[in-house]
């Protein structure tokens, strides 16, 4: 029986027609064409121990040289981090996954979430920093790799989100300085490229900021991050605001609730529940993003990647390298694309394309 | 919590007024507004006297001293001014912009109906396509594709010819050209030296470019045509077919029309995003207007025109891309429904 169902679900999909059988037969063509030579190169031939590095050198290298990665896995993770000390950047990115997937945990309080943040960014802050309680102190110079691709996407969404909020709110505001001044700077940061917002805190910033006064480069890429994501966080949350119907509103007003009562009461929870699918998507282009503070030479996971593509020992295997980045990134975009669909399917069962990734 | 709607709250409506409150919660905002923008535009002032740095437009027409690797149609050298210099810049960024739009637009058609198909492995493939590049950020992907070609393609001498007169080589991709000098003819591109002369030829740098951007965009402009596809209702496509209009008049006549509403406003974002993504160049190193302005910027070290020039060219860049684009989207609306 369950022979033929799935004798009959093959030949529903695959050889239902004349231009089916086609398809299947080219795709199955060049999948036996080009699958075994990819494996060959990626996994058998492949050069995996820094040992035999000379191995990568061959004239007639048939594989790949993932001996790169496990010579400099340390670097890509934590950057310049003293070795003796990198069990605290190690446990920065393990509580920074915990925090993000208490969030996504459904049945944890608002209030609760927003005191786990607290708690949690102030104790990666204090492993990071050190100086407190026995711990030494490390510059914001040494900090690297994919800690610092972590601490500057979670950081930013962190400030950003409150923000985004201000901002919806103020374009939908009453007061007409205060909705020209919300959508004006919407509109002028979504309107200009990321890099132009970073090459401003990285060589403009420092003109306005008076004599003596200076704000370091990681600190002015993160605040140039935060601006520009609040920006698109904000038109998010307008989505979201922009469905509740008028009347909850009006008999918030008619219940004599005040305005920031109606908002953190009524409003707010309902809209950013519509909105958190959105919400999660533009958090994965905000963490794709980070990637872009390789050209204002900021170390993050992608810059670590390429600065030891550059010791001469390496040079020359950037298509392994990039690989690995693109399955780095890929590994946290991923399971929050999905997440992001399960929930849309949850809230529209059947409909599960109506919120569209736009990053 | 319900509001406290008796006695307090109730004089203080009256001493207080919400109308004379938006007013001084309005002269506020402009206050803090107008005060910090003094407050930097005076440090700034003092900074630039200080590092003695100019001020003003005025080093547009000096000359920029750095050559440009890419000067298609226009012709520059090092010592034409910083205005032809951003100029080309801007040109740049058009040349690999157009050209990756149109493309990513096919591309991504083809990906939504793809996603669409009746067969399973195609669908499965495209939608495999859509996920990996949408989830892998564009630097990276600009990168990876920059090493493909630069490190894995064969020097000009063992150069890989897919098509007579096409080369791919570790230098970029010669193709002919049509020239007209005595009778219309093609121009091969010839091997010399180390490297190929005649016919025409696209840098690695605009090779990865152009690929990275328009691989990744079509990503996102195919997940946009199959939303737009499935939006419109089964029962349309049944009544069409029962009308005995085949599957390709269906799609012509009916479908499409409807779905072409839902499909052009993301996809004029996507259409900016494009734009602005281009501005990638600089981290592979084609010369587009963020680039050259950089090298500008670092030059003069007038930092505040070399990013207001930025901007500014991008604002307009979206202003019109987005006109172009409402305009298209009121032609293919509803006849007399308001948009």
């Amino acid at each position: 029986m369950k022979h033929e169902k799935i004798l009959r679900w093959v030949h529903a999909k695959l050889f239902s027609s004349w231009t089916n059988t086609l398809t299947t037969l080219v795709i199955l063509y060049l999948a036996w064409q080009f699958i075994p030579a990819l494996i060959n190169w990626a996994l058998v031939n492949a050069v995996w121990s820094p040992l035999n590095a000379s191995d990568c050198r061959e004239a007639a290298r048939q594989g790949a040289c993932w001996a790169f990665v496990a010579d400099k896995y340390r670097f890509i993770l934590f950057g310049t981090f003293p070795a003796d000390q990198q069990w605290r950047p190690a446990i920065v990115i393990l509580l920074l996954l915990a925090l993000c997937a208490l969030s996504a945990w459904r049945t944890v309080t608002r209030a609760r979430l927003i005191a786990v943040w607290v708690t949690g960014l102030g104790t990666i802050g204090w492993l990071m920093w050190g100086g407190l309680l026995g711990l030494s102190t490390v510059e914001n110079e040494r900090w690297g790799g994919l800690t610092l691709t972590l601490l500057l996407s979670t950081f930013g969404i962190a400030f950003a989100f409150p923000l985004s909020i201000l901002l919806a709110l103020g374009r939908r505001s009453e007061l007409r300085l205060v909705r020209w001044f919300s959508s004006g700077y919407i509109e002028l940061i979504r309107g200009v490229p990321l890099i132009s917002v970073l090459f401003m805190a990285s060589v403009m910033l420092p003109l306005f900021l008076p004599a003596g006064v200076s704000i370091d480069k990681l600190l002015r890429a993160q605040l140039a991050m935060i601006l520009f994501a609040a920006a698109y966080l904000a038109e998010v949350v307008r989505g979201g605001l922009q469905a509740i119907p008028r009347q909850q509103e009006e008999a918030a007003l008619a219940l004599g609730h005040g305005y920031w009562q109606r908002i953190w009461y009524i409003t707010l929870p309902q809209a950013l529940r519509i909105a958190i699918p959105p919400l999660v998507n533009t958090f994965i282009g905000f963490f794709k993003d980070t990637s872009l503070v390789v050209i204002i030479g900021l170390f993050d996971f992608l810059t670590a990647i390429k600065i030891s593509l550059s010791e001469p020992r390496w040079t020359g295997f950037g298509v392994e390298a990039y690989l690995f980045a693109a399955l780095g990134y890929f590994l946290f975009c991923y399971p929050m694309s999905r997440y992001s669909q399960t929930l849309e399917h949850d809230a529209a069962p059947g409909r599960g394309f109506s919120q569209l990734r736009e990053l | 919590m319900p509001a406290d709607t008796t006695g307090k709250n109730q004089t203080a409506r009256q001493i207080f007024p919400p109308r004379h409150r938006a007013v001084v919660y309005q002269a506020l905002l402009a206050a803090a507004v107008v005060l910090t923008a003094w407050y930097f535009i005076s440090n700034a002032v003092e900074n630039l006297l200080a590092r003695r740095i100019a001020s003003g437009f005025g080093f547009l027409n000096r000359e920029a001293g750095f050559e440009i690797g890419e000067t298609t149609l226009l012709a520059y050298n090092s010592s034409d001014s910083y205005l032809k210099a951003l100029a080309i810049g801007l040109f740049n960024t058009f040349r690999v912009a157009l050209p990756a739009i149109f493309f990513s637009s096919s591309i991504g058609c083809a990906l939504g109906l793809a996603r669409l198909a009746s067969n399973w492995l195609l669908a499965k493939l495209a939608s495999v396509y859509v996920e990996v590049i949408r989830n892998v950020p564009l630097v990276v992907q600009l990168f990876f594709w920059y090493a493909v070609i630069t490190e894995s393609l064969p020097a000009p001498a063992e150069a890989l010819s897919p098509l007579p007169g096409v080369f791919l080589s570790n230098r970029g991709i010669a193709f002919p050209t049509l020239t007209a000098e005595f009778r219309i003819a093609l121009d091969y591109p010839v091997l010399s030296g180390f490297n190929f002369s005649g016919g025409a030829s696209l840098s690695p740098e605009f090779a990865a470019l152009f690929l990275g951007l328009a691989l990744y965009t079509a990503a996102f402009i195919g997940e946009i045509v199959r939303a737009g596809i499935l939006s419109v209702e089964r029962g349309q496509f049944e009544a069409a077919r029962s009308l005995g209009l085949s599957d390709r008049q269906v799609m012509r006549f009916v479908i499409l029309p409807q779905a072409l509403r839902v499909i052009v406003p993301p996809v004029t974002s996507q259409y900016l995003n494009c734009t602005k993504n281009s501005s990638l160049a600089v981290a592979i190193g084609y010369p587009d207007l963020v680039a050259i302005a950089n090298t500008t910027i670092n030059q003069t070290g007038q930092a505040i025109e070399g990013i207001a020039i930025i901007m500014l060219v991008y604002l307009a860049i979206s202003l019109a891309i987005s006109s172009l684009m409402n305009w298209y989207n009121a032609r293919i609306g509803l006849r007399g429904a308001k948009s």
